[in-house]
């Protein structure tokens, strides 16, 4: 079921393009690239600085347009759950960001690189719960092999 | 001029995001899924985004100030709370119930998909709500004054 094909150099290009996108804010702005911050500080702002956190976030869904348009839309997009599990994880994916202070983006890339503690051990525990929901879900409750 | 950097930035992630393959949640899934059809193809992104963000900044260590003028905002705390582990555990308990993070959330909203959609305002709601129900106590908006 839902088997991926397995593309390390797309993902690494990518990966490294995501790097600079982080690099590039950091060095010329002095930000971190965290999504969930930038997302959640857009709500409750310091109005000085709601400008450059919506140019960002709106050049997320630009970019990804882009790259699709032009590769033809390699990869797909596939969503399988059901609609109250796409309910409950957006409410849990918004409130732990919120909470644990950082996403993949925020704690898994612009904290590892950084070398911060707090950053990796939060990107170890929402890796490991992660990867227990997946198993809990794929081989408990739905029996996949 | 910090607002076009903003979002040339955006559009770079976004694009990054896109060919690696992360915005499609099958793919994240089968990354999360180590006992199944197990798909490395997260490390390597990961692996490479934190290489080329890594060389960013140390780039930075050597300068007081970013190009345009404002200071560093890089967080300092050192401390393992509460908040910071149950938080990433339920983020990584709805990661691997949709295989949706906020990056790739927001950055596929071009589609126009209804699933999507129905994750991102669940997503917007959990934001909103838990900001506007720790305000006070994290200090976001100003303490009364009696």
């Amino acid at each position: 079921m839902l088997e991926t094909t397995f593309t390390p150099g797309a993902g690494l290009l990518g990966g490294m393009l995501i790097g600079l996108a982080a690099a590039g804010l950091l060095i010329a702005n002095g930000k971190i690239a965290g999504i969930s911050g930038i997302l959640g500080r857009s709500f409750f702002p310091d109005t000085r600085d709601l400008a450059w956190r919506i140019a960002f976030l709106v050049g997320l869904p630009l970019g990804a347009w882009i790259a699709t348009r032009a590769t033809g839309d390699a990869l797909g997009f596939e969503i399988t759950s059901h609609p109250v599990v796409l309910v409950a994880g957006g409410l849990l994916v918004g409130v732990g960001s919120q909470l644990g202070n950082g996403c993949t983006s925020g704690h898994g890339v612009c904290g590892i690189a950084r070398g911060s503690r707090r950053s990796l051990v939060a990107t170890l525990v929402f890796m490991t719960t992660g990867a227990g929901t997946v198993f809990v879900v794929r081989h408990l409750l739905m029996g996949a092999p | 001029m910090r607002i076009a950097v903003s979002l040339v930035c955006g559009v770079v992630f976004g694009v990054g995001l896109a060919i690696s393959g992360m915005t499609n949640p099958a793919k994240v899934l089968a990354f999360l899924d180590f006992f199944g059809a197990w798909d490395p193809t997260l490390a390597f992104v990961m692996g490479g985004a934190v290489a080329v963000s890594a060389a960013g900044y140390v780039a930075t260590r050597r300068r007081e100030r970013a190009w345009f003028g404002e200071e560093f905002s890089i967080p300092t705390r050192r401390d393992l709370d509460f908040s910071l582990l149950g938080g990433a555990a339920l983020f990584g308990v709805g990661w691997g119930l949709v295989g949706l993070c906020p990056g790739p959330a927001l950055a596929s909203l071009f589609r126009g998909s209804s699933e999507l959609s129905s994750f991102v305002g669940a997503m917007l709601v959990g934001v909103i709500g838990f900001r506007f129900f720790t305000r006070q106590r994290r200090g976001v908006l100003p303490q009364p004054t009696t």
